[in-house]
């Protein structure tokens, strides 16, 4: 549990009005990114207070919040005021001291709006980490700069890579206690680096910092004058992310109909969905899928209002020059850029639930905007995810077991691999007996 | 063909146009896997950038839900006005389902607490109205930064036939693909802007030029001071308790819920821009003007548990 030093204390934090700049100016706040990135490790990482300081350092704690983690603090008998209580929602889990679930967390600076998905870190909560991973375009890593990598750090590294996530960035904690130590950092980069060289993740980075004392965190540390990189908060403020989307292969999933019941607009017959990727145009050639039908896109608009053009993750609608029968769950696309379309798919599935997944059982899946019926036909493995070793006896998947499966769906399915397409190359599948999401896919290709 | 001539910064989204992509794409969904889906509608902010949003969604067609107005009867009359201006000039269809006729039919009873507070007494009339209409999914203006127990809610939050949440058995959300599937008698709360902020929805405002109440422009108004708050004071139940001294202020709400329990800060903010500094220099939460979430730590999550949203 929680040792002394990683328990932070509102007095160590820096006085919130004197901060980061926060001066909002109303043209600058309409012009800022989202960035999404996903925390993972336990208490004794010291990821809480790694969230409390950004949190409190981008003053998005407020007082009567404080007040209520204080209030909370001393009613447990805490010697000082627990910031993971501000963090840790249900009743349970302060109760317990333990983060059970994923938990989404706010705050922006002048250039970005941040999501924070905050994961717990241990083996019995993969699934929850694979949901904070499925939307994140960055993972933020904890490493105890005491520990060096340890399972965990290897298991967190594997989801990321699995979930594809864009960016990494490994944050070398808790370097006050080894005396901000050069060779110890670049000891943990390198094991880093080594095992991490198995994985495909194109962009890391090596962040060595307290959190505690707030050294990299916001401002440049001076007690680590040989590190010359970024702080955390101005590397996550600048990191790239246009590029991540899928700008050349145009994929748009119908999921509604937007047909007016007017005289007015007793023309118009919008199909309206999220763009998955690709850039749609007016006046491009679409076809339709699965009926192979082309036509040109005649408008696009957002509530009516018309625009040139749609890009990921846009929501519009889309009307087209000529009258074809389109429905929820088909795809528009172009001519000479189709995705896949087949029925037997071998996926990545990460387990979510106590029931193990039964080779030959019938599932509902939902991919896209699409739902469909299937049967696991094949476990090929079930792959080890601190050891990475693929297990080719398994049979079935426990909760939280990761495996690479064969499934057969009543219908075809239009997708990509997820390697290409986060949105085309997954898919969840449900139980159709109790309605749960029991597990999440990540499509690999087409079964050979 | 056309393709792309445009370099790709030319497609940048802004984190509002994100938001806002988002919570289109969750209305549709619902509309789409759901028969009989309703918008929760109170005339106070949140609410209104819901039925913006649903505008976004489904124009030029009408919203394939109605909204739905759980009146506590403790309502500002200015957000009650607001709501029926606003309801006439969308055309939209408008159920309200009143706390009144449930406590006078002894189905939900009023809470004998320090305040005259109907929060409790909401819970069976909204139950009282997904049992009447059928309803099985319920569009909410709620957000995970409003409070800790809302941080780990979902976007679809199941309920059992007795409108409960049940925190730990919630369904794994992944990517944007959401699971509606559900047995009869069971609904869902559906909150497409889970992942905004209150500066998100004072800026999408200022954004989008949404008309909302006067209310939550400074105005003066008759306040008493009642546990360190300014609380307004109208026509009974609503007037000053023994000892209370009324004055009449310069005031605004950040956040407009029953009159029994929202109270007012002290503020100069006119314009949308005053009051996006107002919130970008603002050091109380929210809901630190919701009195009712203050009689316990764990209030909220209680009464989610019992079908509250």
């Amino acid at each position: 549990m929680s040792t002394d030093t990683d328990t932070p204390t509102a007095a160590r934090h820096p006085d919130p009005n004197a901060n980061m700049g926060m001066e909002f100016s109303t043209d600058a706040y309409l012009d800022m990114d989202l960035l999404r990135f996903l925390t993972c490790g336990s208490v004794d990482d010291g990821k809480s207070t790694l969230i409390g300081r950004l949190l409190y350092d981008s003053k998005s704690i407020f007082e009567d919040q404080l007040e209520a983690a204080e209030s909370a603090s001393v009613g447990r008998g805490d010697e000082r005021m627990n910031l993971a209580l501000l963090t840790d929602g249900l009743r349970a889990e302060r109760e317990q001291g333990i983060t059970i679930d994923v938990a989404y967390r706010y705050f922006a600076t002048p250039k970005r709006k941040f999501i924070i998905a905050d994961c717990p870190g241990h083996v019995q909560y993969t699934r929850n980490m694979v949901t904070g991973a499925s939307t994140a375009n960055l993972a933020l890593i904890l490493i105890d700069a005491r520990h060096g990598v340890i399972e965990q750090t290897r298991r967190h590294s594997f989801i990321t890579s699995l979930l594809r996530i864009p960016h990494l960035v490994v944050c070398v904690n808790k370097m006050d206690l080894v005396d901000w130590d050069k060779d110890t950092y670049e000891k943990i980069r390198d094991d880093f680096e080594e095992f991490a060289a198995r994985f495909e993740i194109n962009d890391i980075t090596f962040i060595p910092m307290s959190a505690l004392t707030g050294d990299n965190v916001v401002n440049r540390s001076a007690n680590m004058d040989w590190y010359q990189g970024p702080s955390l908060l101005h590397h996550l403020e600048n990191v790239h992310i246009a590029g991540d989307r899928d700008m050349i292969d145009p994929r748009f999933p119908v999921q509604w109909v937007v047909r007016p019941q007017s005289d007015e607009f007793h023309d118009y017959r919008g199909y309206g969905g999220q763009v998955a990727s690709g850039v749609f145009q007016k006046g491009d050639e679409v076809v339709a899928l699965p009926s192979g039908m082309e036509s040109k896109i005649k408008s696009i608009d957002i509530g009516g209002k018309e625009q040139q053009s749609a890009f990921p993750p846009q929501s519009v609608s889309i009307q087209l020059e000529d009258d074809i029968d389109i429905s929820r769950g088909d795809m528009l696309c172009r001519p000479n850029n189709k995705p896949q379309s087949g029925q037997d798919i071998d996926a990545m599935v990460v387990w979510m639930t106590d029931q193990p997944m039964v080779v030959g059982k019938k599932y509902t899946i939902r991919h896209t905007s699409n739902e469909a019926r299937c049967i696991v036909k094949e476990l090929h493995y079930r792959m080890d995810i601190e050891s990475l070793h693929r297990d080719e006896s398994a049979e079935n998947l426990s909760l939280n077991e990761i495996g690479r499966i064969s499934i057969r769906t009543t219908k075809p399915l239009f997708f990509d691999p997820y390697r290409q397409c986060r949105i085309t190359g997954s898919f969840i599948i449900v139980d159709e007996q109790t309605n749960n999401t029991v597990g999440a896919a990540m499509i690999i290709g087409e079964t050979k | 063909m056309t393709q792309a001539a445009e370099p790709i910064s030319h497609y940048r989204l802004t984190h509002l146009k994100a938001l806002e992509a988002e919570a289109i794409h969750i209305m549709r969904e619902v509309a789409a896997q759901f028969e009989r889906p309703a918008l929760m509608f109170s005339g106070g902010k949140d609410s209104i950038v819901m039925v913006a949003l649903a505008l976004k969604a489904f124009r030029p067609a009408k919203f394939p839900f109605p909204l739905l107005h759980i009146d506590t009867g403790h309502n500002f009359p200015e957000a009650l006005d607001f709501r029926d201006q606003l309801v006439e000039k969308i055309g939209e269809r408008l159920i309200i389902h009143k706390v009144q006729d449930l406590i006078d039919k002894g189905m939900a009873t009023e809470d004998p607490g320090p305040f005259p507070s109907r929060n409790r007494a909401q819970i069976p009339t909204l139950i009282n109205a997904i049992e009447e209409y059928r309803f099985d999914a319920l569009f909410g203006g709620a957000r995970r930064d409003e409070e800790k127990a809302r941080a780990k809610e979902r976007i679809f939050s199941f309920r059992d036939e007795f409108g409960q949440w049940d925190p730990k058995n919630q369904r794994p959300e992944l990517w944007n693909l959401y699971n509606g599937r559900h047995r009869m008698g069971e609904n869902i709360r559906v909150f497409p802007i889970s992942n905004w902020t209150e500066m998100d929805v004072w800026q999408y405002i200022m954004l989008e030029q949404i008309e909302i109440p006067d209310l939550y422009f400074s105005h003066k108004r008759d306040v008493v001071k009642r546990m360190g708050q300014w609380v307004p004071v109208g026509e009974a139940p609503f007037g000053p308790r023994d000892g209370e001294e009324v004055i009449n202020r310069t005031v605004r709400f950040r956040t407009v819920g029953d009159m029994s329990c929202t109270a007012a800060t002290d503020s100069p903010a006119a314009t949308l821009e005053d009051i996006v500094g107002e919130v970008a220099a603002a050091r109380a939460s929210e809901r630190g003007a919701r009195m009712d979430d203050k009689n316990s730590e764990a209030a909220m999550e209680d009464r989610k548990k019992e079908g509250y949203f």
